[in-house]
Formats: structure tokens, sequence, C-alpha cells
């Protein structure tokens, strides 16, 4: 891990700054980091093809995981923006709340269902994994 | 004793590091919390730490600016996290094209259904445009909902509120509701979590299976495409 971190985090900070160079030279739509991540893909699934091994290389697999498993501490900061906004959202609370919930759920039905109805019954899918969903 | 306090909170206060370590300490109480809680979705430690930091400033009178000149190291960390996601993205990829027709379907139906839903119970409930605009692209990854909402005429700030607000729920509420509607696959928790709560409910997804974080991961990617182009365009035909 200590020797891995270095180059992992120069592996992903690189792809953000490909990324962002790619956004303002096309004038693109897409955030850099998102940009980097499709590049990030492209170039594991080509490395991996030309290698014919392990499609992460060991250094950027436990740091990149362990940044995701802890993805949920790097929105905390933007989170606690909410306090700046409290004006607007408790002039306009009602809307807001039933707003947000209500697209969200909503939201999350329908793409759940689509995928659903649209999914062939793979075995990727073995009943055993819905005991750990309840 | 308040004078010797105030003489050590006064220059503490406005370093960067006070934040931090306010902010992780926040996030592993939020940890602890959802641990004792036997690991229950609703204990969600991004809104216990919220919670427990935005109550600090409050009680110390301090501003979000000066919270937020400490906490942006972490904020920082959002830009390699999301290019993280390329990891298993890339190990599942065989699997993602197998199904991408059924993804592009799902993804446009969950994306429309978002927009339109949010924008239309703003409407309907009396809420004024500038907050039915902020709301219009409030599912997709945070920079992009910002920079979309500023497009449109939405305000930027009020959307980042909004996606952290329904990216919260998605993460809280997701697989129960899910699971009630007999969907218990992965690849479509996955996707629906990227599509309808972005980064915060991807995370929860991620934490629990690699297959669905492969799909959440599609899901924000795809959704940031599709919003940045959809959604300005359907504002032009609201006016």
């Amino acid at each position: 891990m200590e020797t891995a971190m270095p180059s992992a985090m120069l592996i992903l900070v690189g792809c953000q700054l490909l990324g962002e160079l790619l956004r303002t030279t096309f004038h693109l739509p897409v955030p850099g980091p998102v940009i980097g991540m499709f590049l990030l893909t492209l170039a594991l699934g080509v490395r991996a093809k030309r290698v014919g091994q392990a499609i992460t290389p060991a250094p950027l697999k436990p740091v990149a995981e362990g940044l995701i498993a802890n993805m949920g501490l790097l929105f905390v900061p933007a989170g606690v923006g909410i306090i700046a906004e409290a004006g607007v959202i408790r002039k306009e609370w009602l809307p807001i709340i039933v707003a947000v919930a209500g697209s969200t759920i909503l939201s999350l039905i329908v793409t759940a269902l689509v995928m659903h109805w649209t999914l062939p019954r793979t075995p990727a899918n073995p009943a055993e994994r819905e005991g750990s969903m309840s | 004793m308040n004078a010797a306090l105030h003489h050590l909170w006064t220059p503490l206060s406005a370093t960067p590091l006070l934040w931090m370590v306010v902010t992780l300490g926040a996030y592993v109480i939020g940890r602890q919390v959802q641990k004792a809680c036997g690991g229950s979705p609703f204990a969600s430690p991004v809104l216990i730490a919220i919670l427990i930091v935005a109550a600090t400033l409050l009680g110390t009178d301090t501003s979000y600016d000066t919270y937020f000149a400490g906490a942006q190291f972490i904020h920082f960390l959002l830009g390699p996290v999301t290019v993280a996601l390329a990891v298993p993205l890339a190990e599942n990829f065989a699997l993602v094209r197998r199904h991408l027709s059924s993804i592009g379907l799902a993804l446009l139906a969950g994306s429309l259904t978002s927009v339109l839903s949010g924008v239309g119970l703003v409407w309907l409930l009396g809420g004024s445009r500038s907050v039915a605009l902020s709301m219009a692209p409030k599912a997709v990854t945070t920079p992009i909902a910002m920079a979309v909402s500023g497009q449109i005429g939405g305000v930027p700030a009020l959307t980042a509120s909004l996606a952290i607000l329904g990216g919260i729920l998605a993460a809280i509420i997701g697989r129960h509701m899910l699971v009630r509607f007999q969907i218990a696959d992965w690849r479509a928790h996955g996707l629906a979590a990227g599509v309808a709560g972005s980064g915060i409910a991807a995370a929860q997804v991620a934490a629990l299976d690699e297959v669905g974080a492969a799909f959440a991961a599609l899901g924000i990617g795809l959704n940031a495409l599709l919003t940045a182009v959809l959604v300005p365009l359907l504002a032009t035909l609201w006016r």
C-alpha cells in the first residue's frame, strides 16, 4: 500500500487533469473527472487486451477501492453547504421536499424496473445473493 | 476560563486543520453509529456527519466559507474518486457491454423521470421557477448539476444542496424499496443508484457489491452526459 499510493494517485489525478484539458479544449459539457473516468476505463481495457492479465494494475486497485469505499466522507463538505441555503429551503420547503423525495424515488424505481424488465435472467445474480440484500 | 478558551479557539478556527478534524471526526462517528445499528442504511454516515458538522458550525457561529476553506482538501478528493470508479467499471466491462441496450433504455427512462417529475412537482406545489429549474438537474453528479443549473437559470448552490439531499435519500431507501418491488439484481440496483442518487447512493451500493459498483459508475457517467445535453434542451422548450 505504501509504495502503491503515489503511483495510484498519479494515475487518478493524471486522468482527471487529462479530462479537464479535453473539457476546456473541446468545450465539452461534461466535468473533467467524468471524462477522466471514461479515459481510465478505456486505458484499462486496452491494457488488459494487450498484456492479457489482470484488468487493474496492482498499485491502482487497493487505492481505488479504498477511495470508493469511503466516498461518502468526500460529500460531507459540500453537504454542509445546505446551511447556506437554509433561507430558500425554509421559504419553499414543501415543494422542495416533495419534489426531491418524489423525483428521487420515481427515478430509482423507473430505472431499476426498466433494467429488470429488459435484462435477461442470467446467473450473474445468483439466488444466494438475495439473502444479503434484505 | 472563557477568555482562555477564546484565546485557543480564535487562531484554531481559522486553520484548515480544525475543520478537517471536525469533518473526519463527524464521519467516523457516523460510521460507528451505522455499525451500532447493524449496518442499517437508515443510519447514513453522510447524513449524520453533515448534521454534526452543521450543528458545530451553527453552535460556534462559524461561516460556511470559513469551514469550507479547511474542508476543501477533503472535497477535492471527489475528483480522483470519480476517476477511480473506472476500476469497477473496467473490471465488469464485459458484463456492461452485454447489456448495453438495457442500460441505455433504463438510463433514458430514469433520467427523464427524474427531471420531469422534479420540475413538475415543484410547479404543482406552487414553487418558484428558479427552484423548479434548480431541481431539474439535481440527480446528476454535483459539479455537472451545478453547471447545468446555472446555464438554465437555476441557482447552482441550491442545486448542490438538492443533489446531496436526493443522494442521501436514495442511499437510505434505495435497497429497501427495490427489494419491495421484487428487484434483487445488483445490476439494476447499481444503475438506479447511479442515475437517481449519483455519488452518495453509489457509495452505498459500492460498499456492498462490485457489480453494483460498476453499474453505479456507469449510471453516474452516462447520466452526466445525457443530462448535460438533455436538460438545457428541455429548458428551452419551457418558457
